[in-house]
C-alpha cells in the first residue's frame, strides 16, 4: 500500500474537526474502538483502521468532503456495504473513509420507462423489494445481495448467476450522478439511452471507486419471467459436463442460470443443506431456464436430450417452485458449507474460455498436491467464471500465505488459458499485483491515464487495481521522435 | 495528402507513430460508410483501416469473435448466420441513410460509433458486447484492454470508453465481441390507427408485461406507408416484436394480443415480413430519400418522445417516427435543423440527446453535430481525449461538440 503521509496523520484532529463542520450531528465516527467495524471488507485478511469515518447525507457534503480533500491532498476511499471480496474498500490508515451508507432512499419508479432512480446505499436487493408489487426485478444479482449496495455494484460492476442471459451492472444502469476528486458534480446517462460523448459511464462501471463517488443510480428494471424451472444434472466426469454446457449454447439455448460444482464442492453443500444432491457424480450443473410457461417446457425437453446425450447419470427437473430452490439451496450456501469443513477458505475469482474448464481443473489438483491445501469448485459454467475455494487454517502459521500463493498459480493459470484474473470481485488489494500477468506496462500506464483525468493527484482509493502508481506528469509525458521517424514502410496511395 | 493502408498492426502504429512525430493529423477511416456523420475531419493524411481484415478467432460454443477492425461488417454477418448466431444487439446500417449503398461498414466503426437497432432496450448496443480491443493511441502506443471471455472486470473497460469515440481516442486494429444465438423465429403484432400519444401507452403496457418484447416502434400516418413496399399506408401503424423459439413466440403472441385487445385493430406480421420491416426501422428507411435534408437522432425517456415531437410541431415542421419504446425519435426537418429548437425542448422534457446525423455541411460545420455537454462534463471529456490522444492527431474535429470543444471551454475557464 502507499506509504501513509506523516503530514495528514499530523493533522488528523484538524481534519476530524473539520470534517464535523462539513457532516454535523452522527456523520463523523473518530473513535477508535467505533471505527473498528469499517476496518476491513469482505476480504477480511487485511485490516486496517481509517483516519477518520464519515458518512454524509447529501450529495453537496460528499462534494464539500471532496474538494476539502482533494485542496489538501487527503486521500479518500469510498465504500457501500462494505461486501467487496477484493479489498477494493480497505480503509488507508491516512484516507478518510467516505461510508455512503446513508444515501439509502429510492427517489423515483417509472413503471412506463422500466427504470428507477435510486440512492447509492441501497441495497441490491432493496431496488427489487421497492418494485416487486407490480411484478418488476432488477436484473444483476450478486450473491451479496441481501447486503451489498447498488453504488458498490457500480464500483465493481457486479454480476450473479444470472448475468448470462441479463448482462452485468454495466448492462443495467442507465445514468448516475458522481461527486468527482474536486468536487465537481456531474451526470451520467438518465431515463434515456446511450452517451452523448465519450461512454464515461461504461468506464465508471467497474472502476472500483477510484475515478468518482456514485451519489445517485439510475437502473433499468424488468418484468419477472413468467416462470422458471431448474434442472439438476449428474455427470461422471467435469468433461462431460462441459461438453454438456458448450452443446445447450450451441443449440442456441441461453439458460437464465448455469452453475457447476465439482466433488467436494457437491459434497459440502449436501452435508450442510440436504439439497438432495447426487453424491456419486464428479460434476453437477444446474440448469435454470425461465420464461413463459411454453418455452421453458420446450426447453427443458431439449437440455434434457443433451444432458443424456452427453452420458449424465441422474437428472432432475424441478415440480415445484419449492424444489427449484431446494436445487439452488445447496448451490447457494455452498460458501458457508464449504466454511463448515475447514476453519477457513479462500474465495477466487477467475474467468476462463469455457472449453478449458478440464485443463484448469486438472492443473488446479496438481496446485492442491503441491500446496497441501483442498480446493472446491463452484463455476458459473455459463460464462467461465469460476470461483474455486481454497481451504486453510489461518492459525497454522504459513498456511494463509500457502493459500495466497495457490490462489495465485490458478488466477496465473486462467489467464494462461485465455482467461483472466477477476470475473466479477474486482482487483482491489487482492489481485493488484498479478496485474502484469495480463497487462503489460503500455496497457496498465493507459488505464492510469484514465485515472489521471478524472483525480490527477491519484487521491481517490490509491493502493488499489494498480500494482505501481505513477504520477500523471510522468505519464504524460511523450517520447516523440520529431522528425526521426521515417516515412511508414506500409502500403499507402 | 498520403492514405496509409496497413495490412497489421504493427504497420498501424508505425502509421500513427509517423503521424504523432510530424504532428500530422489523421483521418481514421473503415469503409467510409459513416463519413458523413459529424464534422468533416481536419486532416491532411488518412489512415484507412479497410487492408486490417479478417476473423482472428470465432468459438460459436464459447460465443466469442474477434476480428481485425477492418473486417467487413457483412463478412461476420454471414458467417454468424451460417452458425445461426448473431451480434444481439442489431448494428444499423446508416449506408441508405447517408445517400450511399447498403451493405458496407466494418466492425471497428460499429464499435467506434457504438451502433445498435430496435433491440436496443432488450439487448444493448456495441457498448455491451464488446468483450476486449486492441488499439493504437494517438500517443502512437498499441495498448489492449479486456479480453476474450464473456465476464471480466479487470482493470478498466477501456473498450467502452471507446465505443462511440468516433476514432477521436484511438485507431483500433482488434475487437472482441460477445455473439449471442439468433432467434428460431420471430413475429410482429401490429396494432393500427393509434395516434402518438396511445401508442406510448400501448408500447409502455407492451414493455412492462412478461411477453418480452425485443422491440417496440411507433410510425405515424404519414410515415407508416414507407415501409414494407406500403403495407402499412393509411394509418398509423404501432409494432411489437416477439422473438425466440416457435412454441414460446406463439404463447406470446397470445399474450400480448389479449393485453391489447381494446387496441383498434391488430394484424400479426410473419417471420420474413417481420424481419424486412425491423431491418427498414433499423435503418432509418423512411428517410432514407436520397435527400440531405436534416435528420436528428434523439434519444430519450421512452414516455418523453412524443411529447417532444408535439411540443416540436408547434415551432417547426418535422416528420417523425419512433423506435425504443418512443425513446429513440428519428426526425427529418423541412430544411433548417433547428437545433436549437430541438436540444431545448429535449432538455425541457427529461434530458436526452440530439445527435444531427444527416444535414448538409453548411449545417453541420454552423452546428454541434452532437449534443453539447455541460462545462464539468465537457471538460472531463476533454480530458479524457487529452489522455489517449494529447496532440490531437486522431481525427481531430470530428466529434466538435464531444472533446475539441470542450478544450476550448476549458480554455475559455483558465
Amino acid at each position: 500500500m502507499p506509504k501513509p503521509d506523516a503530514a495528514t496523520l499530523a493533522r488528523r484532529a484538524e481534519i476530524v474537526t473539520d470534517m464535523k463542520i462539513i457532516v454535523p450531528g452522527e456523520g463523523v465516527v473518530d473513535a477508535e474502538n467505533s471505527m473498528r467495524v469499517f476496518e476491513s471488507d469482505g476480504l477480511t485478511a487485511y485490516r486496517q483502521l481509517p483516519l477518520v469515518v464519515v458518512l454524509p447525507e447529501t450529495v453537496k457534503q460528499v462534494s464539500r468532503i471532496l474538494k476539502y480533500c482533494n485542496e489538501r491532498s487527503i486521500k479518500v476511499v469510498p465504500r457501500g456495504s462494505g461486501t467487496s471480496l477484493s479489498g477494493g474498500a480497505l480503509p488507508l490508515e491516512d484516507a478518510v473513509l467516505l461510508v455512503m451508507s446513508r444515501f439509502n432512499r429510492i427517489l423515483d419508479i417509472d413503471f412506463d420507462n422500466r427504470a428507477a432512480v435510486v440512492q447509492p446505499g441501497v441495497t441490491n436487493l432493496g431496488i427489487t423489494t421497492a418494485v416487486e408489487q407490480e411484478g418488476f426485478y432488477y436484473a444483476p444479482d450478486p450473491s451479496s445481495q441481501i447486503a451489498c449496495s447498488i453504488g458498490g455494484n457500480v464500483a465493481e460492476n457486479s454480476g450473479g448467476v444470472h448475468c448470462l442471459k441479463y448482462g452485468l451492472t454495466a448492462n443495467n444502469v442507465l445514468g448516475i450522478e458522481m461527486v468527482l476528486m474536486d468536487g465537481e458534480v456531474v451526470r451520467l446517462g438518465g431515463k434515456h439511452l446511450d452517451s452523448e460523448g465519450y461512454d464515461l459511464l461504461g468506464v465508471m462501471t467497474g472502476s472500483e471507486g477510484l475515478l468518482g463517488v456514485v451519489t445517485e443510480v439510475t437502473v433499468r428494471i424488468l418484468q419477472r419471467p413468467e416462470t422458471a424451472r431448474a434442472l439438476l444434472i449428474g455427470f461422471p466426469s467435469s468433461e462431460e459436463a462441459g461438453q454438456c454446457v458448450a452443446d445447450i449454447i450451441g443449440a442456441g439455448i441461453i439458460p437464465g442460470g448455469m452453475e457447476m460444482m465439482d466433488r467436494p464442492a457437491i459434497h459440502a453443500a449436501e452435508d450442510f443443506v440436504h439439497a438432495g444432491y447426487p453424491l456419486e457424480c464428479e460434476a453437477l450443473l444446474i440448469v435454470e431456464l425461465d420464461g413463459c410457461g411454453d418455452e421453458v417446457d420446450h426447453l427443458i425437453g431439449a437440455v434434457e436430450a443433451i444432458a443424456l446425450q452427453n452420458g449424465s447419470t441422474t437428472c432432475r427437473v424441478s415440480q415445484s417452485e419449492q424444489e427449484r430452490l431446494a436445487f439452488w439451496a445447496g448451490r447457494k450456501a455452498a460458501f458457508p458449507a464449504v466454511g463448515r469443513i475447514s476453519p477457513d477458505y479462500y474465495c477466487m475469482d477467475g474467468t476462463i474460455p469455457r472449453k478449458q474448464l478440464p485443463k484448469v481443473l486438472h492443473g488446479m489438483r496438481e496446485l492442491s498436491e503441491k500446496y497441501g491445501l483442498r480446493v472446491a469448485n463452484v463455476f458459473h459454467a455459463g460464462d467461465g467464471n469460476l470461483h474455486p475455494l481454497i481451504l486453510y487454517d489461518a492459525n497454522v502459521p504459513g498456511e494463509l500465505e500457502k493459500a495466497e500463493e495457490f490462489g495465485s498459480d490458478i488466477l496465473r493459470l486462467c489467464v494462461k488459458v485465455g482467461g483472466v484474473l477477476t470475473g466479477e470481485h474486482g482487483v482491489g488489494v487482492e489481485k493488484r499485483d498479478l496485474m502484469p500477468e495480463m497487462f503489460n506496462e503500455i496497457d496498465l500506464d493507459q488505464q492510469m491515464r484514465v485515472k489521471c483525468a478524472f483525480d490527477p493527484q491519484h487521491l481517490l482509493n490509491p493502493g488499489k487495481v494498480f500494482p505501481q502508481l505513477r504520477r500523471c506528469a510522468e505519464l504524460g509525458r511523450m517520447h516523440i521522435h520529431q522528425g526521426k521517424l521515417p516515412f511508414p514502410d506500409i502500403p499507402r496511395f | 495528402m498520403t492514405t496509409f493502408t496497413p495490412t497489421s498492426a504493427a504497420e498501424t502504429l508505425s502509421a500513427v507513430q509517423w503521424a504523432l512525430a510530424e504532428e500530422q493529423p489523421l483521418e481514421i477511416v473503415g469503409h467510409g460508410s459513416k463519413r458523413g456523420i459529424g464534422l468533416p475531419v481536419q486532416a491532411a493524411h488518412t489512415l484507412d483501416l479497410s487492408g486490417l481484415s479478417g476473423v482472428t478467432l470465432y468459438e460459436p460454443e464459447e460465443l466469442v469473435l474477434s476480428a481485425k477492425a477492418g473486417t467487413p461488417l457483412a463478412e461476420i454477418e454471414r458467417l454468424l448466420a451460417d452458425n445461426k448466431q448473431q451480434f444481439a444487439f442489431e448494428p444499423m446500417d446508416y449506408g441508405p441513410l447517408l445517400g450511399g449503398v447498403a451493405g458496407r461498414g466494418t466492425i471497428g466503426g460499429v464499435l467506434a460509433a457504438n451502433l445498435s437497432g430496435p433491440r436496443r432496450l432488450k439487448a444493448g448496443a456495441a457498448r455491451d458486447h464488446i468483450l476486449g480491443i486492441e488499439a493504437v493511441s494517438g500517443r502512437g502506443e498499441a495498448f489492449k484492454s479486456g479480453g476474450r471471455v464473456v465476464k471480466n472486470v479487470t482493470g478498466y473497460d477501456l473498450s467502452k470508453a471507446l465505443a462511440g469515440s468516433w476514432g477521436t481516442l484511438a485507431a483500433l486494429t482488434t475487437v472482441t465481441f460477445k455473439v449471442l444465438p439468433a432467434a428460431e423465429t420471430e413475429t410482429t403484432l401490429a396494432l393500427r390507427g393509434l395516434m402518438d400519444d396511445a401508442a406510448a401507452s400501448a408500447m409502455a403496457l407492451a414493455l412492462g408485461s412478461s411477453a418480452e418484447v425485443a422491440s417496440a416502434a411507433h410510425l405515424p400516418e404519414n410515415i407508416a406507408g414507407r415501409v414494407l413496399d406500403g403495407a402499412f399506408a393509411g394509418s398509423p401503424a404501432t409494432l411489437l416484436r416477439l422473438e425466440g423459439f416457435g412454441p414460446s413466440v406463439a404463447y406470446r403472441l397470445a399474450k400480448l394480443k389479449d393485453l391489447l385487445k381494446a387496441a383498434p385493430g391488430l394484424e400479426e406480421i410473419g417471420a420474413d415480413a417481420s424481419r424486412n420491416l425491423w431491418r427498414e426501422i433499423r435503418d432509418c428507411a423512411p428517410f432514407a430519400d436520397g435527400s440531405e435534408r436534416p435528420v436528428w437522432r434523439v434519444s430519450m425517456a421512452p414516455s418523453q418522445g412524443h411529447r417532444m415531437v408535439s411540443a416540436l410541431r408547434m415551432e417547426a415542421g418535422a416528420d417523425a417516427f419512433y423506435d425504443w419504446q418512443g425513446g429513440l425519435i428519428w426526425l427529418r426537418m423541412e430544411s433548417d435543423p433547428e437545433a436549437e429548437t430541438v436540444r431545448r425542448l429535449v432538455k425541457n422534457l427529461g434530458g436526452g440527446h440530439a445527435t444531427l446525423v444527416r444535414a448538409g455541411l453548411q449545417w453541420r460545420a454552423a452546428t454541434p453535430v452532437f449534443e453539447p455537454q455541460p462545462p464539468a462534463l465537457a471538460a472531463l471529456s476533454a480530458r479524457l481525449k487529452n489522455e489517449f490522444d494529447p496532440k490531437g492527431i486522431l481525427n481531430p474535429g470530428r466529434m466538435a461538440a464531444g472533446a475539441d470543444e470542450a478544450s476550448q471551454v476549458q480554455t475559455q475557464e483558465r
